[in-house]
């Protein structure tokens, strides 16, 4: 994290897990000494819609609870059309994206009003407006784990793993434990290591830690 | 588990908004603490639920705001100290016994927080509570950090207790569902036992006695808040611009400060005592200034009552120039947001914003265009409420007289998407439908031909419906009442009402039967499931054929409350050979019309296809399949 405020974008589907996976995140800093900001949409936007959270991270200020027009750092994204939609919103030519390929089709492509992008044209655009993109298929090794709600802690083990973020295992599960609780612990870390391994830990950025 | 009852004084914590509020409480000493969900005020109360027993608080989700505000006053009037949330409608509800009980005072302390939802990004309206305080008499802080909102609902309880009135604090979204860091402060350690002095009877009667002591009351809050901790300035003596801001205009503003670099000469007063105002605060500023820029959400509250100071003292203030949305320079609807913030200020100030890349902001907008597909919201996979707007849908269309559906508050206010397929034709307050309804079915005298009825949640129904059915059932009112019963207040977080067997600290509770009360009424009340769609939508057939009133409940737990509950999913498969997609001459009812997330069209094969990620098996699709390509795997 070179910027401060570094800027996370976690977005996806409502019902995916997105508020989740900007608590840990945001858990895990903060244990860390940094100060961190989330803001988060809830109520009916949580029915279908897209949902994102802003996760502001930095080690001296107490930044807003939304992310400036392009100051996007980091994008984590559960749904592919979310991560070309915020990318296209928040993002400039140094964002990082984190993307789970697998898509959710919204009910206006079900109903077949409009259709889903092409996914490889939908991918090359997604690549086309970030420096660097990671692509997984989170929801399929959720779904291996047994529950496709662990895509969100699958991305975070992405995240990590790729060293776009300061989180390490024994971040990951103490944050489970403090705002979760100790019986989630071990499927989560199941995911958090999946996630790491999937990405190949291919980043080596280094954190100084406060 | 939330952490808001860690006893960990200096320790730094990620808190929600509204988890720091809910410290706030417990650090100030509470007893008590009440409220009906609604969002953005929901955790309040929820997390200090999590965590009453540990704390010995009581804990209760009310039936509604007005009894939420009159239990937490019978603590306040008994010594204790009390605490009671609601958001911007609910204090709409609770405002009849608000605007008596500040004319008799408590001895205890009382907060009241009321979470506003500028932008209505959960609600149906975007008031500003705020007008509520000055209407009460009542002073009003608002919170602009996560830290600050816990801090500032203990300050709000002192100020209470000294004043002996209700105080209240009002958050936004944006400090309520955003989380931050909050240090946690020191926890009290006993609570005074509860006692009602019986030879001082609380009555505002006369209110020409009772109103005066208000006012002495709320001009005493007035000078305490003069050493406010909760409003200060940074900037320059005499900067060009002062910005007076409050709620989330602060944060907005010192970010875009920096973003813009005007800290030579743009200055931020920043105000947490909203009413009464820190007059002489205000006045050593507004001495320094050529031009004032409000940032404040959704009225223009601060920007009104700073003028009536100007106006106060113009012959010895400066000419001003004033900026807000009185001017139009900040809209006067909707909630404040950084490129707004940034916009305003580089307008004001003439600095440009700084330029995106271009090439960057080209393939953006191509993006958003094509490969970012909007998501219209719908109905969950696998919840009841499909189900039941399509039966409703096809008694409508075999009764032919173009019945109305009256809408009222919950999830089923989505009835109004495609996925309800339009069904609900009204949507104002919780229990409206039925008011409206019943209203709607004494129009016969005049030649009204339609038939009236109406959906209600469970929820809803104990909140605010029983007074309108009692009123339809006693005037003989043609109306159907049909309750959506999906065991939970589903919208903002599943939260227990009278009807469950569970109470908010998770002790069992007498369930009420929604049958019972409505039969006791004497009225014709039927129990059907929404998953067997055709029995459901014949029975609200032959009920639209009967006169009087007629409750039907629609009984099906929440698919996310069905969830969570661990049960195993069932497992839905389509047999290939039987799917004849668009051959079917079905119109594709699986997908086009039934439109569930959890049911896709696979355009490559041309046939309907299950998302395994997404079903929970409730077998509504099997139903419908004309071709019964679709199969629900036995139980």
């Amino acid at each position: 994290m070179k910027r401060d405020p570094f800027n996370v974008v976690v977005s996806g589907v409502g019902g995916q897990g997105n508020v989740l996976a900007s608590l840990i995140i945001g858990a895990v800093l903060v244990d860390s000494g940094y100060k961190v900001t989330i803001g988060e949409t809830y109520g009916a936007s949580q029915r279908g819609g897209s949902v994102m959270s802003h996760v502001r991270i930095s080690r001296t200020e107490q930044y807003g609870p939304l992310i400036p027009p392009g100051a996007a750092d980091l994008v984590v994204a559960l749904e592919p059309t979310e991560a070309a939609r915020v990318l296209a919103q928040l993002g400039n030519p140094e964002t990082v994206a984190v993307v789970n390929t697998r898509p959710v089709y919204p009910v206006d492509v079900i109903a077949g009003d409009v259709s889903y992008p092409e996914v490889n044209e939908l991918f090359e655009k997604i690549r086309s407006l970030s420096r660097r993109s990671y692509f997984l298929n989170a929801t399929e090794k959720a779904l291996e784990l047994g529950n496709p709600i662990l895509a969100n802690i699958i991305l975070i083990g992405a995240v990590a793993g790729a060293g776009l973020l300061p989180i390490s295992e024994e971040g990951l599960c103490k944050a489970i434990v403090d705002y979760l609780s100790r019986d989630k612990v071990d499927i989560n870390k199941r995911a958090f290591l999946a996630g790491m391994e999937m990405v190949g830990n291919q980043g080596a950025v280094s954190f100084p830690q406060r | 588990m939330s952490l808001i009852g860690k006893d960990a004084p200096g320790k730094e914590v990620l808190l929600m908004g509204n988890e720091a509020i809910a410290r706030g409480a417990l650090e100030a000493g509470i007893s008590v603490a009440a409220a009906y969900p609604g969002n953005p005020s929901s955790e309040i109360v929820g997390s200090l639920a999590e965590v009453a027993h540990e704390m010995g608080i009581y804990v209760e989700w009310s039936v509604n705001e007005k009894v939420a505000l009159e239990v937490a006053a019978a603590a306040a009037v008994s010594g204790l100290d009390a605490l009671v949330a609601m958001k911007q409608n609910g204090l709409n509800v609770a405002s009849d016994f608000l605007l008596n009980l500040n004319l008799t005072g408590i001895c205890g302390g009382l907060v009241l927080v009321v979470c506003d939802d500028p932008s209505g990004i959960s609600s149906t309206n975007e008031q500003d509570s705020r007008i509520f305080a000055k209407l009460a008499d009542l002073p009003l802080l608002e919170p602009s950090t996560f830290g600050e909102a816990k801090d500032i609902v203990r300050y709000a309880f002192e100020i209470s207790r000294k004043i002996h009135n209700v105080c209240m604090v009002r958050s936004v979204t944006r400090i309520s569902h955003a989380r931050g860091n909050v240090v946690l402060g020191q926890l009290p350690a006993a609570k005074p036992t509860p006692h009602f002095d019986t030879s001082r009877p609380l009555s505002s009667l006369p209110a020409s006695a009772s109103h005066p002591v208000t006012h002495a009351r709320l001009k005493q809050a007035g000078e305490l808040f003069k050493d406010s901790p909760f409003n200060w300035y940074r900037g320059p003596v005499t900067p060009e611009l002062f910005i007076i801001a409050s709620g989330a205009g602060p944060l907005f503003a010192m970010e875009t400060i920096s973003l813009l670099n005007l800290q030579s000469r743009v200055g931020l007063l920043k105000i947490g005592t909203t009413w009464p105002l820190p007059e002489e605060l205000i006045l050593s500023h507004l001495s320094q200034a050529q031009q004032v820029l409000f940032l404040e959400e959704v009225d223009p509250v601060l920007e009104n009552n700073v003028k009536e100071i100007f106006a106060d003292h113009n012959h010895s203030l400066p000419r001003i120039t004033f900026f807000g949305k009185k001017t139009g320079t900040v809209p006067d609807t909707g909630e404040l947001s950084p490129a707004l913030v940034l916009s305003v200020l580089s307008e004001l100030m003439g600095v440009p914003v700084p330029k995106a890349d271009e090439t960057y902001s080209r393939a953006a907008k191509d993006t958003l265009e094509r490969y970012a597909p909007f998501r219209s919201l719908a109905f969950c996979a696998g919840c009841p409420h499909r189900a039941s707007f399509w039966a409703i849908k096809k008694a409508l269309a075999l009764d032919g007289r173009n019945g109305v559906l009256f809408g009222d508050i919950g999830c089923y206010g989505l009835g109004f998407l495609p996925t309800g397929f339009r069904q609900p034709k009204t949507l104002h307050a919780m229990g409206s439908g039925i008011g409206m309804a019943g209203g709607f079915g004494m129009l016969s005298r005049f030649g009204a031909t339609q038939p009236s009825l109406t959906v209600c949640g469970d929820s809803t129904f104990f909140h605010a419906a029983i007074p309108a059915l009692i009123n339809a059932c006693h005037h003989r009112s043609d109306v159907l009442m049909i309750i959506l019963d999906n065991n939970a207040t589903a919208m903002t977080g599943f939260q227990p009402h009278p009807g469950s067997s569970f109470d908010a600290m998770g002790s069992e509770a007498p369930p009420l039967a929604i049958e019972d009360i409505c039969s006791s009424l004497g009225i014709k009340t039927l129990v059907r499931d929404p998953f067997r769609l055709e029995e459901a939508a014949l029975t609200i057939h032959e009920l639209l054929q009967e006169q009087g009133p007629k409750v039907l409940i629609l009984r099906q737990e929440c698919a996310l409350v069905h969830g969570k509950k661990g049960h195993r999913r069932p497992k839905m498969t389509i047999d290939p050979a039987k799917c004849i997609g668009e051959e079917c001459g079905c119109n594709r009812l699986c997908t086009r019309v039934l439109r569930c997330p959890g049911l896709n069209w696979d355009g490559l094969t041309a046939k309907a296809r299950i998302d395994e990620a997404i079903c929970v098996g409730c077998g509504v699709c099997a139903d419908l399949c004309p071709s019964g390509a679709i199969k629900k795997e036995a139980s």
